[in-house]
Formats: structure tokens, C-alpha cells, sequence
């Protein structure tokens, strides 16, 4: 069987394996919609949060960010799972103990304000609708590439799935898709990592792999990557070029924002009971690091692999380029999608591929004949997707790893429209504007809005505004400058008042996104910056991505003095405060 | 609140206080301000920082959250506040 064959088979199989699950496991009320009726297993509920979390960024971008950054790619590692400790520590018991639906309504009844409500919704619908945006185009990009259809029919295809699963099966039937999910990226993340592995180093587990010595016996897998990427003139692969103040801040930016996000809360209220909630945090972290604690195996290698299919011998000998008439299968089609680049700048007809920017090694490639990197374009993106093609891996695994990356972009679009959906029919409608809605319209408006979402997204994900990078950033600075201080502050500072959050929330949020906009474009459109965005205009050197961290000490500063000179919350709310950090009685609070 | 509920979440603090001080020094301390010191001793082909930064951080990260919920379960019993 050819690969295309494979590919519809593997793929096609996983879809039907989804909306079968889906039909089984159909939502009839709105805890069902919402929350899955709270009856998930933590186990079963780790494994759908590390779904719900990786999404296409985690399972296509993450190891090719890796492979061209080296140590300094280390801040996604620990940034997107040390949240996990945050979020297991500070938030989720007490969440679940609270036992509602969504973030908003935790937030509106903890602060007694509506105004925060709003605030609260504000900030999770701007936060989840840029997140979808990437990862509807990262269903489109999958299909478009393996399935060889267009990039607009593969995002239609991508949304009529998730609209299937989704709208009918509402949380309870993401929770049972996600799981499926998961057990389609791990294998296809872990299968050719574990294969190439085997082929480098001799040793099947990968995670050894990346600090074993080579088959070749030509020294350990680090030293040889750092000796033949610094000989083609580029960094040095272990060493550190970003600053520490820089890689500390965006770290805990990241590990904020991913505790803040409300699509990953959300998955805490859906487990029987509060020490369900702290486990359930364990147990998706288990699942989230088998594929991270991969990640770096996988770039390190498929650098290494690159590297040498290109320079196959002594750098300067003129027979150790490939030839660009031999290059092999995989390089011709990712050509083809313009993601790989050659120009032969010399003439020779073989591919010269070094860091022409270091004026060192350019001088010394001068006497080669070289006359500049003819790889003019290598898409980090395309790590991954090609890493078991670079390694000639059989066709299935090829196959399997499409499946791979539309089951990590579908399992968390579906979970962030779901959160979408929660805020409009649940805090907007039955808590704002018609609360008198009956549970079954209520339903109903979930399911439409989940609809509305779901065109809005796809529609976004054909026509990507163009800053697809940039919005990740800000979801992120989002999260942790204003939805992670104020749940915090709820539960941990019981004299923290309702002005003193919404101020706080504001004013984190505030100065995050002027910040972001300042360098990058107020509401990103090119030319509006007030600053070039490089190292020498950022205040102390924060980069724009790192200031979510900073946003959030801000919230958490201003929420502090704000509350100290108005007045202190209400009685019933310090004994709310007061019921939630305890989890006798939690039973009682799931039922509605 | 009762005086036991007040040593329960006195408890609670603690707890949580040293979990995230070990959460700071494997991955702040260990993984970035350190590194490079960290570096010259190494296990197997990996220096000791970069093994923090990519792998071990992770690992003390998972480490971390069951101990936390295995020892907040025993404060729950401890100080008669868990769930039926």
C-alpha cells in the first residue's frame, strides 16, 4: 500500500472512532454539557486534560523549536508543564470544591460582582478564540499536506468533525473523544521518536537516547550535534544565548498563563471530588510528559539527521554537500509545499547549508566557493511531520503521525469551544441576561453558540489575520495577567474585595496589552508600533511574550493596595472563602 | 472558622510553600540562573543544568503534585475535614 492509501485509512478510522464515541456518549443535561456530570475518573480525566492541552503547537511545533533553539527552547519545556503544579497546588481542590461550572461564575460569586463576571468572560472568550484560530489552522495545514486536498476544504472537514462531537456530545463526549485522542498523538509522538532513537543511539527509550553515545561510537549524541552545528558556523546546540532574566520570566509566564487558561480548569470540575481534583492534576501531567520529557530526544535527533543527510562528509570538501539531483523523497515534497527552500547559490548543483550571519565561519565558507546558506527556507514546523520520513520509516508510522497532529488540534479545539460556549450560555444568558432560561434551552443556546464558535473559528482559521504567533502570546499573556491572579487571590487572601480584583484584573491586563501592542502593533496591525521590537527598546530586556509575569504582579499588587483602602468583602463571602479551602461537604455542592 | 480548620489550612501553606520552593530551584535555580555551573558535572552525554532544563525539571514537577495530593489526603483525615 502506497502512503496516500495509509493515510486515509489511519486517518479516516480515527474520525470514525470520535463521532462513534460522541453518539455513545450524547450530553442529555446541561452538567453533562458542562462538566460531564462530574463522574469522570481522575485517571481518565489526566489523560483527556493532557489532550485538551496539547494542542497542534505541543505536537508539530514544539520539537522543531527545539532542534533549531537548542537549550534556550528549554522555557516551553518547563513553562507549559510546570503550570500543572500551580494549577494542582492553588487552584484546582479548591475549584472543584466550589463546584460550578465555569471560571466566570467561580469569579462573579466570589467577588459578588457581575462587573468581574464580565470581565471574567471578556477575558476567556478573547483568550480561547485566539487559541482556536491557530488550531483550525493547523488542522487545514495536516490535511492539506497529507490528505493533498486544499487548505480551505481540510479546515471544513476539520470543523465538521468537531461540530459533530462536540455540539452533540457537549462535555461529556469531548472527555470520552479526548481520550481516544490521546492515545492517537502518544503513539504517533512516541513510535518514530522510539525508532529513531534505536537508530542513533542503540537505545529504545528516547529519553535516555538524548544523553546516550552514538551506534557510530563517534562520542555522545550532544557532543557530536554541538561539534557539527558550531563547525557550520551556527550556535552552539547546549549553550545559552537568550538572557536569563528573559528565559526566567517567559517561563513563568507560560507556567502562569497555562494555570490561568480556562479550558484546562474547566477539566477539574469534572471529577467526583476534591481529592479527585488533585490527583486528576498529577495524573494529566503524567500523560502531558511523556510527549514533553520526548520532545527534546526528538529535536536534538532530527537536527543531527538533517545535519548529516546534508553534509555528508568534512566540511569543506567539495564531494561532502549532497547533490541537489539526489536529494531524497521527503525533502522533493516538502518543497513542493514551499515550507523548504534550496537555491543554488554557487552553482555547483549541491546544497551548501551553514549559518551564513557569523562573519567567522562566512569568510572560511568564501574559500570554500560557498556564496551563502542555499537552504533558504526550512519551516521548523515541518520537525516533526518529516522527522519519520528523514529517518525512512515505514508508511504507516507516516500515516500515523497525520493522525497524530489532527488528533492534538481537534482534541483541543473542541475543548476550548466548549469553554467558549460555557461563558455565552451559562454566565452571559442563565446568569446575566435570562436567568429564568429553562435547562433545556439553556442547552439549546449552548449548543448554537458552541455552533456560532465553531463557524466564527473555522472562518478565522481560513482568513488567519496573519498573526497567528503573536496571538499565542497574547492568550497567554492574557491568562496570567488576569484570570490566574484574581482565582488565586479568591481563595488564598479572603479580605480581597470586588474592587480590588476587577482593578487588579484590569490593570494587570492593561499594561500586558500595551506593553504588547507598544512592540508589536496596537491590535497587531503592522506599522502602529511605537517601538521596534528588538532586545535594545525592551524595558530591562523583557521581550513582549515574557510580560504576562510581569502583568500578573502587577494585578496582584494593585488588587492588594485597592482592597486595603475600601471596604472589606462581606461576611458570607468570608465563609465562602472560608467552605471552599476545606473539602468536607463537597458532595452537596455538585448538584444543581 | 474553627481553631481546626485554622490549623488545617496553616498546614495546608506550609505544605505547599516547601513543594514550591523545590519547584523554583529544579527549574529556575537548576534549570536557568545555574546552569552553567550546573554543567560541568554531567550524567551519561548530558550536562547536569541542561538535564534540568529539558528532563528533570519535569520529572521533580510530577514528583511534586503526588506528593502534595497523597499529603493533603492525610491532612484531610488528620484534621477531620475530607470527604465522606
Amino acid at each position: 500500500m502506497d502512503l496516500q492509501t495509509w493515510t486515509y485509512l489511519i486517518v479516516g478510522g480515527t474520525f470514525l472512532l470520535y463521532i462513534g464515541i460522541a453518539i455513545w456518549s450524547r450530553a442529555s443535561s446541561t452538567g453533562e454539557f458542562y462538566v460531564a456530570g462530574k463522574g469522570v475518573h481522575p485517571v481518565a480525566n489526566g489523560m483527556a486534560t493532557a489532550a485538551d492541552w496539547m494542542s497542534a503547537a505541543s505536537f508539530i511545533s514544539m520539537a522543531g523549536l527545539i532542534a533549531f533553539k537548542g537549550y534556550d527552547a528549554s522555557v516551553y519545556l518547563m513553562g507549559w508543564t510546570g503550570g500543572y503544579v500551580l494549577l494542582a497546588m492553588l487552584l484546582a481542590p479548591y475549584l472543584r470544591k466550589f463546584g460550578k461550572f465555569t471560571v466566570p461564575e467561580f469569579i462573579g460569586e466570589r467577588y459578588y460582582s457581575q462587573t468581574a463576571r464580565i470581565v471574567a468572560v471578556i477575558c476567556l472568550i478573547v483568550a480561547s478564540i485566539t487559541y482556536v484560530i491557530g488550531q483550525m489552522k493547523g488542522v487545514g495545514v495536516a490535511f492539506g499536506r497529507f490528505l493533498e486536498v486544499d487548505f480551505e476544504v481540510g479546515v471544513i472537514v476539520g470543523m465538521a468533525i468537531v461540530f459533530v462531537y462536540a455540539v452533540l456530545g457537549g462535555m461529556k463526549g469531548i472527555t470520552y473523544t479526548q481520550i481516544a485522542q490521546y492515545c492517537v498523538l502518544i503513539f504517533a509522538y512516541t513510535i518514530p521518536a522510539i525508532f529513531i532513537s534505536l537508530n542513533l543511539t542503540g537505545n529504545p527509550i528516547p529519553q535516555l537516547g538524548l544523553g546516550s553515545e552514538l551506534t557510530d561510537k563517534s562520542g555522545y549524541l550532544l557532543d557530536k550535534l554541538d561539534t557539527i552545528v558550531t563547525d557550520l558556523g551556527f550556535k552552539q546546540y547546549t549553550a545559552q544565548n537568550d538572557t536569563s532574566l528573559n528565559m526566567v520570566l517567559l517561563t513563568l509566564s507560560l507556567m502562569i498563563g497555562t494555570a490561568g487558561l480556562p479550558h484546562v480548569i474547566i477539566r477539574f470540575f469534572t471529577v467526583p471530588k476534591v481529592r479527585d481534583a488533585r490527583a486528576s492534576a498529577g495524573w494529566a501531567l503524567v500523560f502531558i510528559a511523556i510527549l514533553y520529557t520526548t520532545a527534546p530526544a526528538v529535536g536534538s535527533m532530527a537536527r543531527l539527521n538533517l545535519t548529516n543527510t546534508i553534509q555528508t562528509g568534512p566540511i569543506g570538501d567539495p564531494q561532502a554537500n549532497l547533490l541537489y539531483a539526489e536529494r531524497p523523497d521527503w525533502f522533493k515534497k516538502w518543497e513542493t509545499t514551499g515550507l523548504l527552500q534550496f537555491e543554488d547559490k554557487n552553482g555547483d548543483g549541491r546544497i551548501q547549508y551553514y549559518n551564513d550571519k557569523n562573519p567567522e565561519f562566512a569568510a572560511k565558507a568564501e574559500s570554500f566557493g560557498w556564496k551563502g546558506n542555499e537552504m533558504v527556507k526550512i519551516d521548523r514546523d515541518i520537525m516533526v511531520l518529516a522527522n519519520p520520513e528523514i529517518a525512512s520509516l515505514p508508511f504507516w508510522v507516516i500515516a500515523l503521525v497525520a493522525a497524530g497532529g489532527l488528533a492534538a488540534a481537534l482534541s483541543t479545539a473542541a475543548g476550548l469551544l466548549l469553554a467558549i460556549s460555557s461563558a455565552i450560555s451559562h454566565d452571559l444568558l442563565k446568569g446575566i441576561f435570562m436567568k429564568d432560561i429553562s435547562e433545556k434551552n439553556e442547552l439549546m443556546a449552548g449548543r448554537i453558540a458552541m455552533a456560532g464558535a465553531i463557524v466564527v473559528a473555522g472562518f478565522l482559521g481560513m482568513n488567519p489575520p496573519g498573526f497567528a504567533a503573536q496571538v499565542v502570546a497574547l492568550a497567554f499573556g492574557l491568562a496570567a495577567s488576569s484570570i490566574f491572579p484574581a482565582l488565586m487571590m479568591g481563595i488564598f487572601y479572603k479580605k480581597m474585595n470586588n474592587t480590588g480584583a476587577v482593578v487588579g484584573m484590569l490593570a494587570g491586563l492593561g499594561t500586558t496589552l500595551v506593553y504588547i501592542f507598544m512592540y508589536k502593533g496596537w491590535l497587531f496591525i503592522p506599522g502602529t508600533n511605537n517601538l521596534p521590537n528588538n532586545a535594545e527598546n525592551w524595558l530591562f530586556g523583557i521581550q513582549p511574550e515574557s510580560f504576562g509575569a510581569v502583568g500578573a504582579l502587577i494585578n496582584f499588587v494593585v488588587a492588594f493596595i485597592v482592597s486595603k483602602v475600601t471596604a472589606a468583602p462581606p461576611d458570607h463571602i468570608q465563609h465562602l472563602v472560608d467552605d471552599i479551602r476545606v473539602p468536607k461537604g463537597a458532595g452537596a455542592a455538585a448538584s444543581h | 472558622m474553627t481553631s481546626s480548620s485554622g490549623d488545617y489550612w496553616k498546614a495546608n501553606i506550609r505544605l505547599v510553600a516547601i513543594l514550591l520552593v523545590i519547584w523554583f530551584v529544579v527549574s529556575y535555580l537548576f534549570g536557568i540562573i545555574l546552569v552553567d555551573v550546573l554543567n560541568n558535572i554531567r550524567i551519561g552525554g548530558v550536562g547536569l543544568g541542561f538535564w534540568f532544563a529539558q528532563q528533570g525539571s519535569m520529572f521533580t514537577f510530577l514528583i511534586l503534585i503526588f506528593v502534595y495530593a497523597k499529603r493533603m489526603n492525610a491532612l484531610d483525615r488528620k484534621y477531620n475535614v475530607h470527604e465522606d
